[in-house]
Formats: structure tokens, C-alpha cells, sequence
């Protein structure tokens, strides 16, 4: 327990060393704050409707100004993250389990079952990502899950094929022949020796897509394709801003710079992790 | 490179079928058929059944797959709900404005990331190093929706130093190409990051090559050396990358025609989504797959054919 926290620690110093890990941190840090305490910081209600105080400009009492509703901006802004931040984790944690499963398959099972994966992995990494998106979007109706779904769907080829690849690396090394020939069982030699030796790289990863996946929510939610209004996302603020672009631009300006504050910091800090813990992967990346 | 040309063909061929076949099962297996889509809630038994008829969609699912299978590799992508005209018309009509809009993306990506990744290899660890290294990650991570919203706001909306939304006027190309700049940047900023950490890369290994030393020794100054012996060996892992930045950039050029109220592509998939156009949406992703499919084909082919070394890995 203390030598874990020790590293944590350790690791954490590394990270603030580099001022671009130190400014990724605390934006990262900011933006789970922001998000867990939203309903502390936000005097008004997100989605509270009062039309006699549309488009107001940034106050005192509304710290972002009001929309074409009159719904606080702050407040949407606040209640947006949490859902950016929800759909970011869940959809990647959803990628994670999904890839390393296909990736095991794929490493350690028959050759023919390898190649059709690989073919079906190469398929869908073909496909222009919105395009896809929107495709799907279509036809499950728009809605945070359809995003999600659209998020695992591009996401799990990669995962798959890293997972596949360290998989196929170390299925001939010495010490999984000499689990094999004790009689170890396929499961136990996947979970005991070739998972936790190849999830390393795999998470660090994951970690750089929290920025993409928040991209691809709010993208989707801009088009009016992703969260149901009134629940307040970015994009959908930002597409609210983009509407009434030349009269009351602190609505764009509301919905866009948490958008960037926020893949700016999850970049910064995945980009500095992955200097720190495995810098091979900045040639695969 | 014959051998590898006609493997990396036929790799192709298989991987455009797997994506329809991909496409085609995730519409078949998604809940609600295409013709209850196209009706919407209203429509009667009756009107859902004879869409479904005309669609095709009554057979068994293994002679709707060949159908659609056959019909596509001819060129046949159905036709659409609305007007009924051809898709693969409606679609080939609006390509041009989406190809023009990546064009003018890699045009911004090319012009500012070659440089800006050459000169920062020759200074690094300078402070314009560091900066313009900051810059490239953060240009890369700001979604291309975002750009394309400031930049409207900023150059269009505020200083009025661009055209806001449209294409242009039809017949003058001076009037076309203003209506280009703003939309190509959202498309192609992300890319000049890219590429100048490519370029940058590449550039730092290729300086340290004999060949460099020697025309160092010979005298040459160091522009000479950077850009006619240096740069023209360290693009190479750049025109690799190219294809998979045109994909990316169909993504982002949906967004900047939405934004920019340009036609295009992108444009006609989200109007066809708002008016429930099925086959349209499907043909559309279909030919724009196909279109990213073939420009890796085509990247592929030309760095094996600049770099023998890679042929023997396919």
C-alpha cells in the first residue's frame, strides 16, 4: 500500500516537472472539479427556461451570460462537462474490455480466426469517423447512446490490435512455454501472463483518446445529433452560439473554450504520461 | 513492385467488400428497418410494406446483401427517397466541393507544416522549438468544429477580412477560392501540427545521415542542405501519413461545410439525415470510404515505389 502511493507520488513529481504535464494536469484536474461539484458552483438551474432574460450578457449574476432561453451559461457550461467527462469514461472503459477480449482472441487463437479479425478491424478503421458516425446516428435515432456506441465502434479495432500484437509476441516467449507445459489452462496463462504484460502501452492509449471521445460527443451533439435537449452539452451550447454567431457571440465563446481548455489539458498531460512511461510509442502513435 | 502493387490491389478490394459488409449487417441489424425510417412515425402498414418492396427489402437477407454487394461494385447505390434520382448521382455531384475543401486543407497543412517542421528541426531545443512544438500538439488536439467556429467568428464575423457562408460566386474563381480559405483552415490547422512534428522527426534523423556530414564538409550552407538533401529524404514518412490526414479531413470537412453553409459531401449527409434520406446517408458513406480506401492505396503505392524496402512487408 505505502510503495504504491510512494510510486503514484513519484510519478505524479515526474509529471509536474515537464510544464506541459503541469499545465495538462491542472486543466484536467480543474475540469473533474468543475464537473463533480457542478451542482455546488451553479446558483441557477442548466435547464431552467426564463425568457425575459435571453441573451444577456456575462454578469455578475449570470458569470457567462444567458442563451436564447435564458438559461445560465455557467451553469449549462458546469452540467456540460459532467456529461462530456460521463461519455468520455464510460465509452472508453466499454472500448477497453471489448478490445482487449478481441485483441486476446485474435493474438492467441487460429490464424484464420486472426486474419477475418484483422480484415474486420482494417473495415471499420476505414470508414471517415463522422461519416460512420452519423450513419449510425441515423438509425438508432439520435441520443448519448448512439454516440457511445459510435465511440466503441472506432475505438476498439486499436485496442484490439495492440492488445493482438504484444499478444503474439509473447505467446512464444520462454516463460508462457514453461506455464503451458505445467498445465496451466488457455484462460490462466492469458490472464496471469499475457494480459498484465501487455496492458501497459494499451492504457496509456486510452488515455489519449479522453480528448477524442470529447470531441466526437460534443462534434455530435453540435449537429444536434447527440445529448436530447434540454440536457446541456458543449456542443450543443456551441451550436446554440453558432445560431446567434454575429449578435451574441459570448454564447459561442461559452460552449467553445471548455471544449478546448479541456483536450488541451487531457493532450498535454496523455502526452507527457506517455513521454514519461513508454516513450516507444511516440513512433507508433 | 508489380507483385506489390496487385497485393496491396487485391488488399484494397477486400477491404472495401468488408466495409460493405460491414455497413450492410450494421443496417440490417439495427432495430427499425430503413423504410420505417424514410416514412417516419406516421406512415401506415400499407406505405411501410410497399417501400419495403421497392426497396428490396422483402427477399432473404443473403439475396439483399448480393444485391446490394453486386449493385455497388457496379456503381448502382440505389436510389434516393426524395427525388428519386441515382444516389451514386447525387453523391458524384457533390464530391467535387468536398475534394476542393481537402485540397485547400492540405494546401494550409503542406505550406505552413513542411516549413515550420524544417526549421524547427534545425534550431532545436531552442525557444521557437519548444513554442512552435506546444503550438503543433495543441493545433492537433482543438477538434476542427471548434476551429471552424472562431475562425468564423474571428476572420469573418469580427474583422470582416473573409467571406462568411457559401461556395462563392459560380462563375469567378477568384471570388470561389476567397470562400475556400477559412473552411480549408478548420480542415487542414489540425494537420499543420501533424506534419510539422513528422517533418521535424524525420528531419532530426535524416541530418544526422553520412550523406549531410559530407555536403557540410563540401560547404554547402545549411539552406541548401535542409531543403534540397535533407527534406527531400525525410518527407517520406509524411506521404505515408497523407492518407489517413485526407480521412481525417473528410471527417472535419463535414463539419466546415455545415459551418460555412458549403455544399459538399458532408453537407448533403446531414440533410439527408434531417429529412430521414436512408439510402443517401449509406451511399454517401459508402463512396466516401471508398474514396479514403483508395487514397491509402495510392499512398502506399508511392512510398513503395520510393522506398523498395517497404514492398517486401505487405
Amino acid at each position: 500500500m505505502y510503495e504504491a502511493a510512494s510510486k503514484l507520488l513519484n510519478s505524479l513529481r515526474r509529471v509536474i516537472a515537464e510544464p506541459l504535464g503541469a499545465v495538462g494536469l491542472i486543466l484536467v484536474i480543474g475540469m473533474i472539479a468543475a464537473a463533480i461539484f457542478a451542482d455546488l458552483l451553479a446558483v441557477h438551474d442548466p435547464t431552467s427556461i426564463s425568457p425575459r432574460d435571453r441573451f444577456m450578457e456575462p454578469s455578475v449574476a449570470h458569470l457567462l451570460g444567458t442563451d436564447q432561453l435564458g438559461r445560465d451559461l455557467f451553469s449549462r457550461v458546469l452540467h456540460g462537462g459532467q456529461i462530456a467527462l460521463t461519455v468520455a469514461l464510460i465509452s472508453i472503459a466499454v472500448s477497453l474490455i471489448i478490445g482487449v477480449v478481441l485483441g486476446l482472441i485474435a493474438g492467441y487463437g487460429p490464424s484464420w480466426l486472426d486474419n477475418s479479425m484483422i480484415l474486420l478491424f482494417d473495415a471499420i478503421k476505414s470508414y471517415p469517423t463522422v461519416m460512420l458516425a452519423l450513419a449510425l446516428v441515423t438509425l438508432f435515432g439520435p441520443s448519448l447512446t448512439a454516440v457511445m456506441i459510435v465511440v466503441v465502434l472506432v475505438n476498439v479495432p486499436g485496442y484490439a490490435r495492440i492488445i493482438r500484437t504484444q499478444t503474439l509476441a509473447l505467446k512464444s516467449s520462454q516463460f508462457v512455454a514453461s506455464a503451458q507445459s505445467i498445465g496451466a489452462s488457455t484462460a490462466r496463462v492469458l490472464r496471469v501472463h499475457i494480459l498484465p504484460n501487455s496492458i501497459g502501452p494499451l492504457l496509456i492509449l486510452a488515455s489519449m483518446d479522453i480528448p477524442v471521445v470529447i470531441a466526437i460527443e460534443a462534434g455530435m451533439s453540435f449537429l444536434g445529433l447527440g445529448v436530447r435537449p434540454p440536457t446541456p452539452s458543449w456542443g450543443s451550447i456551441l451550436n446554440d452560439g453558432f445560431t446567434a454567431i454575429r449578435d451574441t457571440p459570448w454564447i459561442a465563446i461559452a460552449g467553445g473554450v471548455p471544449i478546448i481548455l479541456t483536450t488541451l489539458g487531457f493532450t498535454f498531460l496523455g502526452e507527457t504520461l506517455r513521454d514519461i512511461f513508454d516513450p516507444r510509442l511516440k513512433t507508433q502513435a | 513492385m508489380l507483385i506489390y502493387s496487385l497485393k496491396r490491389l487485391a488488399l484494397a478490394v477486400l477491404i472495401v467488400s468488408a466495409a460493405m459488409f460491414l455497413l450492410f449487417t450494421m443496417i440490417y441489424l439495427i432495430p427499425g428497418d430503413p423504410a420505417s425510417v424514410a416514412l417516419g412515425p406516421r406512415a401506415t402498414d400499407a406505405m411501410r410494406e410497399a417501400l419495403l418492396i421497392k426497396m428490396g427489402l422483402d427477399q432473404p437477407v443473403w439475396i439483399q446483401f448480393w444485391n446490394f454487394f453486386t449493385n455497388a461494385w457496379q456503381g448502382n447505390l440505389g436510389n434516393e427517397i426524395l427525388s428519386n434520382r441515382p444516389v451514386a448521382d447525387v453523391v458524384m455531384e457533390q464530391l467535387p466541393w468536398t475534394l476542393a475543401l481537402i485540397a485547400g486543407g492540405m494546401v494550409w497543412s503542406i505550406a505552413l507544416g513542411i516549413p515550420l517542421g524544417c526549421w524547427t528541426a534545425v534550431k532545436r531545443g531552442g525557444l521557437a522549438d519548444r513554442a512552435i512544438g506546444v503550438l503543433s500538439i495543441a493545433v492537433i488536439a482543438v477538434p476542427s468544429f471548434v476551429v471552424a467556429i472562431y475562425a468564423l467568428l474571428i476572420f469573418a464575423v469580427s474583422l470582416r477580412w473573409l467571406p462568411a457562408i457559401g461556395a462563392g460566386d459560380p462563375g469567378n474563381l477568384g471570388d470561389q477560392l476567397l470562400h475556400l480559405v477559412l473552411p480549408s483552415l478548420a480542415v487542414g490547422l489540425g494537420w499543420v501540427g501533424y506534419i510539422a512534428r513528422m517533418v521535424r522527426a524525420s528531419m532530426l534523423e535524416v541530418l544526422e545521415a553520412p550523406h549531410i556530414r559530407t555536403a557540410r564538409a563540401f560547404g554547402l550552407t545549411d539552406r541548401q542542405i535542409t531543403y534540397r538533401y535533407a527534406l527531400s529524404i525525410a518527407i517520406l514518412p509524411t506521404v505515408t501519413l497523407l492518407g489517413v490526414g485526407i480521412g481525417q479531413m473528410l471527417s472535419s470537412a463535414v463539419f466546415a461545410e455545415i459551418v460555412f453553409a458549403r455544399p459538399g459531401v458532408g453537407k448533403l449527409v446531414y440533410d439527408a439525415i434531417l429529412t430521414r434520406n436512408y439510402p443517401l446517408v449509406s451511399g454517401a458513406v459508402l463512396v466516401t470510404t471508398a474514396l479514403f480506401i483508395a487514397i491509402n492505396l495510392i499512398a502506399d503505392l508511392v512510398v513503395g515505389y520510393l522506398d523498395p524496402r517497404v514492398r517486401s512487408r505487405l
